[in-house]
């Protein structure tokens, strides 16, 4: 009955920057090939993504095959600046959320705006699911890829297959 | 007797019938009844007892301001007190039970109480039960516990699903009645984004009931080409079943849809919580109809007028067949017509104004029917349900005039606008004179961040009563809102009514208006909780002068239906008794919800699995997978142990302890915190975070460190490895990951903000694995492709490289006093790195070991345990640790705490270890006592124990413990006294009891 399936993207390069992103952004992005994200958004080349996660703070997202290279070339570039690029690949867990009821499903849980106008392509939000921190945003059409704790990733697949098994909000039943 | 009309009913399909059972017996209903408009159609006027008196009770009411109608619902795991049976659908199948009565409703050995009733007026337990005082506990609390209450508690888990829901709207609309639906039409054809809701399953409110005709057509009609309208606006979504239950600050408002109550075997959640952000909200939530306060108002028979219209339209129910009018105003005329045009007898409207003559006046004389103006009615006849009422002027005492046989009596005291909503976030009321009510004051809205206001009341909400005034008012609303929230579209223009005019209502207050004191004792305000004109009137000569005061020295309004009928007749009681007028007695405090709402929806999705997320390592299926014993630190899970088959949890403690000691032990660390702290002032900042120095630590080293809160008590202790020269990673308890990454985001951002410093908590990129034991080395050069000889890797040193082909850092610390490595590994190599482990030291025994042999062991060498030797009150000297406290530093948190005199006390008790002469273990927290009693007579104390275990590795109990003096006293035996017990003697010994001179882990 679930217009939604819930899965578990596979294996993430996953890094966490911190630093002025005013001052390194570009660096960033020149290394990752994709634009600066601006303020709550996330910008995307391909398999890769570099998405803002607070005034100081980035996430670089990319194929695990290409993570060390990329890191090494962070750190190599990033050594005249004050900052800081980390592997926080095996940190968190990513869910997909594949089907036009996505709304329905984050809106059970999340008290984001998830309204096409607040929440749409290009925007990276940092919220929270039911009781734990998670961020989402939208990579592909219909498709929604939600980023979480490791330690919490079951409790947040329960959380999104319960949702989902609820079905649509729905019109008006009449 | 109540019963089923042949004709009527807007709600109901008389060709289906659903069977349902009421206190066991079987009775038929149909399709749209409520079980209210059920029980009234099968003669079941009696449907509860009252809560203190235990009188009998019938519906008052047809919607959820309903006091008397409430029953236990459903069975088993569906279960539910309390509910209300005017706005429970009926279903097929539907079981109920009424309340509140002993062996039977219809013979109650509670009566009894009705009887006593002079002798138990408001303020009665109070009085009564206060002296003496042990007799509370024991004797009257159990006992009133025992007769209080009306529903009873569910004994069954709920079988039901529930869900919350957020949404953000730019305008919500509370209430689908005419006003709802215009403003929500005006603010949806301006563009906003509209949430409309109605709380119960139908739409249009009161307008087709009362007969109003909105643009030339009938309401009903027009409410059906309203919501055509909205359903083609897709900026406009409607729900029914759907309640406003709380306004809160920042426009969130809760709504409380009931999706299944009507269809319990439909799929889905049974109720859904909306928590919703809106740009405003407009209140179209309608008016409640008053009660007049005469003698023996509660009998069931007496009813709102506007109930017995409801029933007769829409139910096509009849409450009865001879009916007493009694109102103050001309709306209540509507019920007289309505019952006459169905056939029944109108036996005389009781018109407490002297001479009314409105329209709708004229329309009752033109059907013959008898109004006694200037009248009241001083009692209602009867015993267990009306039989008539005695008539006299409204202007006397209650003389008896003349005395007219009926079955029913439909009463109206007038119209209070819900105001509830508005009030919730802070509304402000002002007293409306003309309707004898209190109203929304525009001026005083609720208000938002922006200091505008964000709720907006319409309709009868507003106190615009007429129907016109009602649509203007709406429209009005609902263009608003939309402009308010930035809508340019064009909002269309308000409907128009055409209803007849209606004459001023007379306040009513008391009936008649100098009803005597027998008469007041008998007249309700309160049914639920039994409260009377009398209750108030003496609440206010004994000196309850604010309305607060009052309602809970009497109970007025506080019992599930929060007074939505009793509060302005009550406070009205008040303001008489007081000598004030209404608006200075003010109302009391309107609070979320406006009615009741299951305790599932608060839950939502929370139950079960999904309760409180429960953290788990990498490696916590394998421990599921071999029956560890969990104990709960923080939301992580963490095996205690390990018991195999058939072993005591303390016989496998013990195993695993003498395990790790004699060869080799696996323990998950992966909880410990872990922060990357990283830039050209790490060290400096580190520096100032722990006391002792962190700076001068090189890389490739460990560190064991102390942190301070400001006040120099000890927060958080774990090892700093420096990475590189300008890299730290601090390892922190398991409970202090994230508040010690906060702590140092706090003072990075607020205080040290120009510092080069950048923190990552790390804490669950890695699984860490302690490795420990005699043949730990062995075990890790089985796997090989690190270097982990002493030579190579000395203790407190780190090294990075891999380890049977697993990246890994390898720490060389011990928590444990014996050869030991902690080594992280990515956290998705975790389980694979552990079951890499567990074959390696196969031929060593190995086994895992959870956190109780954890704590043993750091216990029999002497190590604290924050949480433990601390509780927030100790500073790290206390504890002996002097020697990680650097005196080198100008500065670090909580230096200048702990150079007060207070903190440099030799008073203060410190850190030992504590043996028993016997070898038994001490209790936990158990105190020494010393001589003497202290100023408050109780027993002086000199220590205390801080950790306490049955060591197996020294066969006998060990403790550690605070003790003035402790230190220096060495030797000495001081008693623990036990609770029922003989007192324990222990010997105060130096708190490291295994390997002192650290032979073991060194090597």
């Amino acid at each position: 009955m679930s217009e939604v399936t819930v899965s578990e993207a596979g294996p993430r390069g996953m890094v966490t920057i911190r630093g002025d992103l005013g001052e390194i952004g570009r660096i960033v992005a020149g290394i990752a090939g994709t634009a600066v994200p601006a303020t709550g958004r996330v910008e995307s080349a391909g398999a890769r993504a570099f998405a803002w996660m607070s005034p100081d703070e980035a996430l670089l997202m990319l194929p695990p095959d290409e993570l060390a290279e990329v890191l090494g070339a962070l750190n190599a570039a990033l050594a005249e600046h004050h900052a800081l690029a980390v592997d926080v690949s095996d940190a968190r867990v990513i869910f997909r959320l594949n089907g036009p009821g996505w709304r329905d499903v984050l809106a059970r849980l999340t008290p984001a705006d998830l309204r096409p106008a607040a929440f749409g392509a290009g925007v990276f939000r940092r919220t929270r699911l039911a009781q734990v921190a998670a961020a989402f945003w939208l990579p592909e059409a219909q498709v929604a890829e939600l980023l979480c704790f490791r330690s919490v990733g079951d409790y947040v697949r329960d959380l999104l297959e319960n949702a989902a098994a609820a079905g649509p909000i729905g019109p008006r039943p009449d | 007797m109540s019963s089923r009309l042949s004709h009527g009913g807007r709600f109901t399909n008389p060709s289906k019938r659903l069977e349902f059972r009421f206190n066991g017996k079987r009775l038929q209903g149909v399709e749209g009844d409520t079980l209210a408009s059920a029980l009234l159609a099968n003669g079941q006027m009696l449907v509860g007892r009252s809560f203190k008196y235990h009188r009998p009770r019938g519906i008052v009411a047809s919607g959820p301001e309903e006091p008397n109608a409430l029953v236990n619902l459903g069975a088993g795991a569906r279960f539910e007190p309390n509910q209300r049976a005017t706005t429970t659908e009926l279903f097929d199948g539907l079981v109920a039970r009424s309340q509140n009565h002993w062996p039977s409703l219809e013979f109650d050995v509670g009566v009894i109480n009705a009887r006593l009733s002079r002798f138990l007026p408001a303020g009665f337990y109070y009085k009564m039960f206060i002296h003496p005082r042990p007799l509370w506990k024991h004797l009257y609390e159990p006992f009133i516990r025992q007769s209080a209450g009306l529903g009873q508690a569910p004994k069954e888990p709920d079988a039901d699903g529930y869900e919350h829901l957020y949404a953000h709207v730019d305008v919500l609309v509370v209430g689908g009645g005419i006003a709802g639906l215009q403003a929500a039409l005006a603010a949806g054809r301006a563009g906003a984004e509209v949430l409309l809701i109605e709380q119960s399953p139908h739409w249009g409110g009161r307008a087709p009931v009362d007969g109003v005709m909105i643009d030339g057509e009938e309401a009903g009609d027009w409410v059906n080409d309203a919501l055509q309208a909205l359903g083609k606006m897709t900026n406009v979504t409607l729900r029914d079943r759907c309640m406003g239950a709380g306004i809160y600050d920042h426009g969130y408002v809760l709504c409380y849809e009931r999706l299944t109550d009507h269809d319990p075997d439909a799929e889905g959640p049974r109720h859904r919580l909306w928590r919703v952000r809106t740009g405003r909200v407009v209140t179209a939530t309608g008016a409640i109809e008053r009660p007049l306060s005469f003698a023996g108002n509660d009998l069931p028979g007496v009813m709102l007028a506007s109930a017995v219209r409801d029933y007769i339209v829409n139910y096509g129910v009849s409450p009865g067949d001879r009916t007493v009018l009694v109102t103050n105003n001309d709306d209540a005329y509507r019920t007289a017509l309505a019952v006459h045009e169905a056939g029944l007898t109108v036996s005389g409207i009781v018109d407490a104004r002297a001479a009314p003559e409105g329209p709708l006046v004229q329309a009752a004389q033109e059907a013959g029917i008898a109004i006694h103006a200037g009248r009241a009615v001083a009692k209602v006849k009867g015993m267990r349900r009306v039989t008539g009422v005695a008539l006299s002027a409204q202007a006397g005492e209650g003389a008896v005039l003349a005395e007219i046989p009926c079955d029913v009596v439909a009463m109206s005291g007038g119209w209070s606008p819900v105001v509830h909503l508005w009030s919730h976030a802070g509304g402000k009321l002002i007293w409306d004179d003309a309707s004898a009510a209190f109203r929304p004051d525009a001026a005083r809205a609720p208000t938002g961040a922006d200091g505008a206001g964000f709720v907006i009341a319409s309709g009868c909400a507003n106190g615009a009563f007429e129907a016109s005034a009602v649509l203007a008012d709406a429209f009005e609303a609902g263009a608003r809102a939309a402009a308010e929230v930035g809508a340019t579209g064009d909002p269309g223009k308000a409907a128009t009514a055409e209803a007849p005019e209606e004459e001023p209502l007379q306040p009513v207050w008391m009936m008649p208006e100098g009803a005597s004191a027998a008469l007041r004792r008998k007249a309700w305000l309160d049914y639920q909780n039994d409260v009377k004109v009398s209750d108030v009137e003496l609440a206010a000569r004994e000196g309850f002068e604010s309305v607060e005061h009052t309602k809970r020295y009497t109970t007025l309004g506080m019992a599930t239906d929060q007074g939505k009928l009793s509060n302005i007749n009550g406070l009205a009681v008040l303001s008489q008794a007081l000598g004030e007028d209404i608006p200075n007695v003010g109302t009391t405090t309107f609070r979320p919800p406006y009615t009741p709402i299951s305790m599932g929806a608060i839950g939502g999705e929370a139950r079960g699995e999904l309760f409180q997320p429960l953290r788990r390592t990498p490696i916590h299926g394998w421990h599921e997978a071999h029956g560890a014993h969990w104990e709960p630190v923080g939301h992580w899970r963490r095996p205690y142990c390990f018991p195999r088959d058939g072993e005591s949890v303390a016989d496998a403690v013990t195993r695993e302890i003498r395990q790790t000691r004699d060869s080799l032990g696996l323990l998950d660390a992966s909880t410990l915190g872990k922060i990357l702290v990283q830039g050209p002032d790490a060290g400096r900042f580190l520096d100032m975070l722990y006391t002792n120095m962190m700076s001068s630590l090189k890389p490739g080293r460990c560190r064991y460190g102390l942190m301070c809160s400001e006040n120099g008590f000890l927060i958080d202790d774990g090892v700093v490895a420096r990475l590189s020269d300008d890299a730290f990673l601090c390892h922190t308890t398991t409970g202090g990951a994230d508040r010690i990454h906060g702590h140092m985001e706090e003072w990075l951002q607020t205080e040290w903000w120009d510092w080069k410093v950048w923190t990552v908590n790390l804490t669950e990129q890695y699984a860490q694995i302690a490795v420990v034991g005699p043949n730990a080395r062995k075990a890790l050069e089985k796997l090989g492709g690190m270097d982990v000889s002493a030579e190579a890797l000395s203790f407190m040193g780190w090294a990075e490289g891999e380890l049977g082909g697993i990246p890994a850092r390898v720490f060389r610390i011990s928590f444990s006093g014996e050869l030991s490595f902690e080594i992280a590994v990515p956290a998705g190599r975790g389980l694979e790195f552990w079951e890499r482990l567990l074959e390696a030291g196969a031929e060593f025994g190995v086994m895992p070991y959870g956190t109780e042999a954890l704590h043993v062991m750091r216990a029999e060498k002497g190590f604290i345990m924050i949480g433990d030797e601390t509780d927030g009150t100790v500073i790290p000297q206390d504890l002996g640790l002097h020697w990680a406290i650097s005196k080198k530093k100008d500065d670090f948190l909580g230096k200048r705490a702990q150079e007060r005199s207070h903190m440099t006390d030799p008073a203060r008790w410190r850190l030992v270890g504590l043996e028993t002469v016997d070898g038994s273990v001490l209790p936990d927290g158990a105190y020494a006592v010393a001589e003497g009693l202290n100023a408050t007579g109780q027993r002086n104390v000199q220590g205390r124990v801080t950790s306490t275990y049955y060591s197996p590795t020294l066969d006998r109990g060990i403790a550690m413990g605070l003790v003035l003096n402790g230190p220096d006293r060495i030797g000495e035996v001081i008693a623990f006294p036990t609770i029922g017990g003989a007192p324990v003697a222990a010997r105060i010994v130096n708190p490291v009891f295994y390997d002192p001179d650290g032979e073991k882990q060194n090597v």
